[in-house]
């Protein structure tokens, strides 16, 4: 049972939590994830480190509400417990001799990105951040880019916010702007990704994904998070999550990302209907 | 002489019909009454130089088991059986007894072997039932001891080690102890109750059970050697990364390696309708491989609903690894085994989903490396077998999580801990392994021996250094 110190609504579906894990904080590297089972008898879920303090003995975690799990671990509070906290697992982002780098993040993958911005920053290298959201609602972590970020550049969908447009189209213009990046670095939306490494590949600029597939035990286990890699077979759980993101099949790892839609969407409506009859 | 009971069979094992039983996750053997118990005891022939001993490797002295059992003295069996055992009640039901202490019964040559696991059941389930001392603590030694993995390899270096007045730490990866009984085998087999009921009889020892802590990750091997101040280290964390075959059309949807499938629904209880865990429904299965995993995989599979379940093997019936009773129990249940038969593709619909598999049918040609006939693929026999699912059952290999960051412990091509051989010593001083880590996938009983040998070695390595 690991305590849940804070909790802070981000923006309508997107969440922190503050978990006291001591053990898990001291290990903890950017990119590395943890599993956790919200409830005892809920799904084991992963979800990317989004921050961490070794002196506190707390990691941090972002999550967005898609399913039954996230909804039931929404459902915890500050001072509740989560049943099960599990990591860190997998591979810590490499981050050791980068000179600048282009971080693109979308949605609540911007999360998982800015550990890794902050990283970077840390370590002196030139950090040019592109984030986008559907709307001005659905922005996050405004104020943390913007410490860390030499450049920032926030796009919207709807133009509400920032500039009118996706990822993308900013990271091309910087890129055409003569930015000679060492590495892209992005995390999101898996059709997100996929457009990002199929605009850096035409600049030749090596690009760095964070995989989120579905998962069971998330040590080496289960296989269930298989991806294909460069024609290999990959477990994002021991081999990831960072992999080359234009090695990846990203068409592929859209279809298993499907596999349990429509049981999740049931699940999810039935808690809704459930959550609304105790309102009442 | 005494009053044997001369008859050539064994008393059969009542069993849930097989109907009945395909259909629910209930147990299928149901275990002998005590009548029967007595009655196929006093087949045994109290032999004098024991070779069912010689079979078991955790060395139960199985004749004066069976001789308490034969006098009505199922109490005393059980202390017998504990001597030697941590998981009775796990043992009687999944070992391969006819391939250890059953195939070495004098009873065996002509007729039927003494049921000596259907007897170790009983006494283990007698027990559990009837007697609910919990045994005093050891007189503690002032050592610890760190165990990695609660499978049944740990579980058994552990209870051996407690019981020597050893500190011990279980570590494990999971949410909740027992390894592959907990996650592999089964309800129907092995009932999660009692997998459990065993652990609390070692926590009862002493035995501190750590889950959720995934050693290599969060600690290492040297952290556990170093400040945390343990003087010996079993690694036990199994074979636990599943083998894929390498074939086109694996990632599709509804392919699953074994464990997947079976760490959904046992772990997770996706057989229940209220779990979370989500399992395909699927109409027909083909099951890869030929194993006790494969079995309990097809039979899942049978029990989840499913109108058709295959097991595919390349080989023949006659070589197929899982134990005879998991073979027959397939069988009864409806089964289909298409022997002499390999996938060479996995074949989806437009949505990525499995469709179907592209198969070759295979001869068998000379004896392998492995003493096995060799497969060989009959040119132009591919046919297509139409399924919705597919599980992979070909074996696991280790995990590499300890080993790349224990620096100096070796291992070997297949990334198995190399040791020197009987107790489990590796390459590094104070760190011994066993089961599945060091030999690869095998089975319960061959890891519970690798256990036993590991502590004990374990417990002379630390005597004789404190000396």
């Amino acid at each position: 049972m690991n305590k849940i110190v804070e909790k802070v609504s981000l923006n309508p579906t997107v969440t922190k939590m503050v978990i006291q894990a001591p053990l898990i904080a001291k290990k903890a590297q950017p990119g590395q994830f943890i599993i956790v089972r919200p409830l005892e008898d809920s799904e084991r879920i992963p979800l990317t480190i989004a921050g961490y303090d070794r002196q506190a003995g707390t990691v941090t975690i972002i999550y967005q509400i898609v399913g039954g799990t996230t909804m039931e671990l929404d459902t915890l509070n500050a001072g509740d417990s989560v049943h099960d906290f599990v990591g860190p697992l997998g591979v810590a982002s490499h981050t050791e001799g980068l000179k600048k780098v282009c971080v693109v993040g979308g949605g609540v993958g911007c999360a998982i990105a800015l550990p890794i911005a902050q990283k970077l920053h840390e370590q002196g290298c030139e950090v040019h951040s592109v984030v986008g959201f559907r709307n001005k609602d659905l922005l996050i972590l405004e104020d943390e880019f913007k410490a860390c970020s030499d450049v920032l550049k926030i796009m919207t969908d709807d133009g509400s916010y920032g500039e009118k447009g996706v990822v993308t189209a900013a990271l091309e213009a910087l890129i055409q702007e003569g930015n000679q990046y060492d590495e892209v670095i992005t995390i999101g939306p898996l059709i997100m990704m996929k457009f990002v490494c199929q605009t850096t590949k035409k600049y030749g600029i090596k690009t760095i994904v964070s995989m989120n597939p579905i998962m069971i035990d998330g040590t080496g286990m289960c296989g269930g998070c298989r991806l294909t890699v460069g024609g290999e077979t990959k477990f994002a759980c021991v081999d990831g999550p960072d992999f080359d993101g234009h090695l990846v099949d990203f068409d592929e790892a859209m279809k298993r990302g499907s596999m349990y839609k429509e049981f999740e969407t049931h699940r999810r409506d039935e808690h809704c209907n459930l959550m609304k009859q105790e309102v009442k | 002489m005494p009053n044997f009971n001369m008859d050539p069979h064994k008393c059969p094992m009542p069993s849930q019909d097989p109907n009945v039983r395909n259909k629910n996750f209930e147990e299928v053997a149901l275990g002998y009454t005590a009548e029967m118990a007595v009655n196929e005891a006093k087949r045994c022939i109290q032999c004098k130089n024991k070779p069912c001993q010689s079979g078991c490797p955790v060395g139960i002295d199985i004749p004066a088991f069976i001789h308490q059992v034969a006098e009505g003295n199922f109490e005393e069996a059980y202390q017998v059986i504990a001597r030697d055992s941590s998981l009775p009640a796990v043992c009687g039901r999944v070992c391969p007894q006819e391939n250890q202490c059953e195939g070495k019964c004098t009873r065996g040559i002509k007729g039927e072997s003494v049921g000596i696991g259907r007897l170790e059941r009983f006494v283990a389930d007698w027990h559990r039932e009837n007697t609910c001392e919990v045994p005093p603590r050891p007189q503690p030694n002032g050592h610890k001891v760190a165990i990695i993995g609660a499978g049944p390899s740990g579980l058994t270096a552990a209870g051996d080690l407690a019981k020597k007045g050893y500190d011990v730490t279980v570590y494990e990866a999971l949410h909740v102890a027992g390894g592959v009984l907990m996650y592999g085998i089964p309800q129907f087999r092995l009932p999660k109750e009692i997998v459990q009921k065993e652990i609390d009889g070692l926590k009862d020892l002493g035995v501190k059970i750590e889950t959720n802590m995934v050693i290599g990750k969060v600690l290492t091997v040297d952290e556990l050697m170093g400040e945390m101040g343990y003087e010996g280290v079993y690694i036990a964390s199994g074979a636990g990364l599943p083998n894929f075959m390498g074939i086109p059309g694996e990632s599709l949807k509804g392919v699953y390696s074994a464990n997947e499938y079976l760490t959904r629904v046992n772990l997770m209880k996706a057989y229940r309708s209220d779990s979370k865990t989500p399992i395909m429904h699927s109409h027909a299965v083909a099951v890869v491989g030929g194993g006790n995993v494969a079995m309990d995989a097809a039979r899942c599979a049978k029990r989840l609903g499913a109108e058709t379940v295959y097991i595919v093997y390349r080989r023949s019936m006659k070589e197929l690894p899982a134990r005879l009773e998991e073979v027959e129990h397939a069988q009864e249940e409806g089964i289909i085994f298409k022997t002499l038969c390999n996938p060479v593709e996995v074949l989806g619909d437009e949505n990525g989903m499995v469709r179907g598999m592209r198969c070759v049918e295979m001869e068998l040609g000379e004896p392998d490396a492995s003493g096995r006939r060799r497969p060989i693929v009959k040119e132009g026999s591919d046919f297509v077998l139409e399924v919705d699912t597919m599980i992979m059952s070909i074996g696991t290999s280790p995990n590499p999580l300890i080993r790349s960051t224990t620096p100096g412990l070796e291992t070997n091509r297949h990334g198995c801990i190399v040791t020197n051989g009987e107790d489990g010593l590796t390459s590094r001083e104070g760190v011994y392994a066993g089961g599945d880590a060091v030999t690869g996938a095998a089975t319960v009983i061959l890891a519970m021996g690798a256990g036993k040998a590991a502590a004990k070695a374990m417990d002379e390595y630390i005597q004789n250094k404190n000396k």
